[in-house]
């Protein structure tokens, strides 16, 4: 029996995830570093601590900032990673 | 280097007081104990503050100082002339807008009241009900740690930065540092905030410790800094906690929230319940915070005299030692007006207004 899976989307790409996957995960999932957010200065910005302290992986889920290695994914999820 | 004045202490005021004074042609040590204090604990706000005469001259020369540097500072030093809104919650709070408008107008400082649909237009996201508020246009805000480092680099060659912790000031007026060696100038400038009273145990100065808490990005939400005009009553019991609303649109979008005050403890650890006292008062005047995500929240310790003017002058006793310390909230802005002010009695000058209010005060007899 294959997991379960969810679809969501990271900046309007589809993503699928497995069920239980933090969006941090699924950022790395989508692409590369991961990256969640740009810095004031342009830097791109992944998540770092992993536990909810750095602050490093803000981005917008369904339309308010969270972290995304606090978040959980959910079927459907929109999450932007550009502010 | 052979310096002609050691500062202690390379914070807003000490990195002030070492830039009027190289300007006047003195060459400058500053020591710095590199444990932080309040210039990279605070808001960073430049507001003209008008409780008493001696607090609106010095507050109206500094913020006038600060405009002229702003344009010569770097980017990081984050200045922004965002002004400040005194948000008056009611009628009687209007009252004092217009009183407020009336004190400054009397000292040339330019200000606007705003009835209930101005306040509205200019800042949406305010709660509906407002009285008002009375806008100082000249009024901005800084990130003071950077503001300092490019104040001590405009010194060039004339002010160096020496990594040093001062253990004592003996009796000649040269400092014991910590690894045992000795520095000593002719004269010494004691700007080292809250931890000046370890070395001078005699000083009337109290840790009076605060709050902040910082959203993350959201540009747009508050476009001047954000004060209620009950501060004034709340921010200045000399006991008790208390706190008040005070919101900054930093360049970055994010909100800097404050403020809260509390007395008779050093621990700098975060305390939910007046943080949460806080939020709740920011949230009373700006329900969308509500919704918005919180970064980081960290606490700072104000040096506070019991009459709220800081330290500037000679120390009555203490050989070759000058005081700028005391400077409770409001360090950030009137570093320049004070380190004019003691660069001023420090070289023989004539100081651009009264120095008599700010006179050391208050110290016990014995040291």
């Amino acid at each position: 029996m294959s997991t379960p899976v969810l679809l969501l989307h990271i900046d309007g790409q589809p993503v699928r995830v497995k069920t239980g996957s933090s969006v941090a995960a699924a950022l790395r999932v989508a692409g590369g570093m991961g990256v969640a957010r740009s810095s004031v200065t342009g830097q791109p910005r992944a998540p770092f601590c992993g536990m909810g302290v750095c602050q490093e992986c803000r981005v917008l889920i369904d339309g308010r900032q969270r972290l995304a290695c606090q978040a959980v994914c959910a079927e459907g999820m929109r999450v932007e990673t550009s502010e | 280097m052979h310096a002609d004045v050691i500062v202690i202490g390379a914070g807003i005021v000490g990195a002030a007081c070492a830039h009027a004074l190289a300007q006047a042609g003195r060459r400058v040590l500053v020591l710095d104990a590199r444990i932080g204090g309040a210039t990279g604990a605070g808001m960073g706000h430049l507001v003209v503050m008008d409780d008493n005469p001696a607090e609106l001259a010095l507050s109206r020369d500094s913020t006038a100082r600060w405009r002229v540097l702003a344009p010569h500072m770097d980017e990081g030093c984050a200045y922004s002339a965002c002004g400040t809104l005194w948000i008056a919650a009611n009628e009687e709070e209007m009252a004092e807008a217009e009183r407020k408008q009336q004190r400054l107008r009397e000292h040339g400082i330019d200000s606007r009241l705003l009835d209930a649909p101005s306040l509205a237009r200019a800042e949406p996201a305010l709660r509906k009900g407002l009285a008002g508020a009375l806008e100082v246009p000249g009024d901005g805000i800084l990130y003071a740690p950077n503001a300092a480092r490019w104040l001590l680099a405009q010194g060039g060659a004339s002010v160096r930065v020496e990594h040093a912790k001062v253990d004592a000031i003996e009796h000649d007026g040269a400092l014991r540092l910590a690894d045992g060696s000795r520095r000593s100038a002719p004269q010494i400038v004691l700007a080292n905030g809250i931890e000046a009273t370890t070395l001078c145990p005699e000083l009337p100065i109290r840790p009076k410790k605060g709050h902040l808490l910082i959203t993350d990005r959201y540009p747009g939400t508050v476009h001047h800094q954000l004060v209620e005009l009950g501060y004034v009553t709340s921010a200045h019991h000399s006991d008790g906690d208390s706190v008040a609303f005070n919101v900054q649109p930093r360049p970055t979008g994010q909100l800097l929230i404050g403020s809260s005050r509390q007395f008779d403890t050093t621990d700098p650890a975060v305390e939910a319940p007046m943080l949460a006292r806080m939020l709740q008062r920011a949230i009373g005047y700006l329900p969308g915070l509500a919704d918005l995500n919180a970064v980081r929240s960290w606490t700072g310790l104000r040096a506070a005299t019991p009459d709220g003017l800081p330290l500037l002058g000679k120390h009555p006793w203490r050989q070759k030692l000058w005081l700028a310390v005391g400077h409770e909230g409001l360090g950030v802005t009137t570093a320049p007006g004070s380190a004019h002010l003691l660069a001023a009695l420090m070289t023989g000058a004539a100081p651009g207004f009264d120095a008599a209010p700010y006179a050391p005060r208050g110290l016990l007899e014995t040291a």
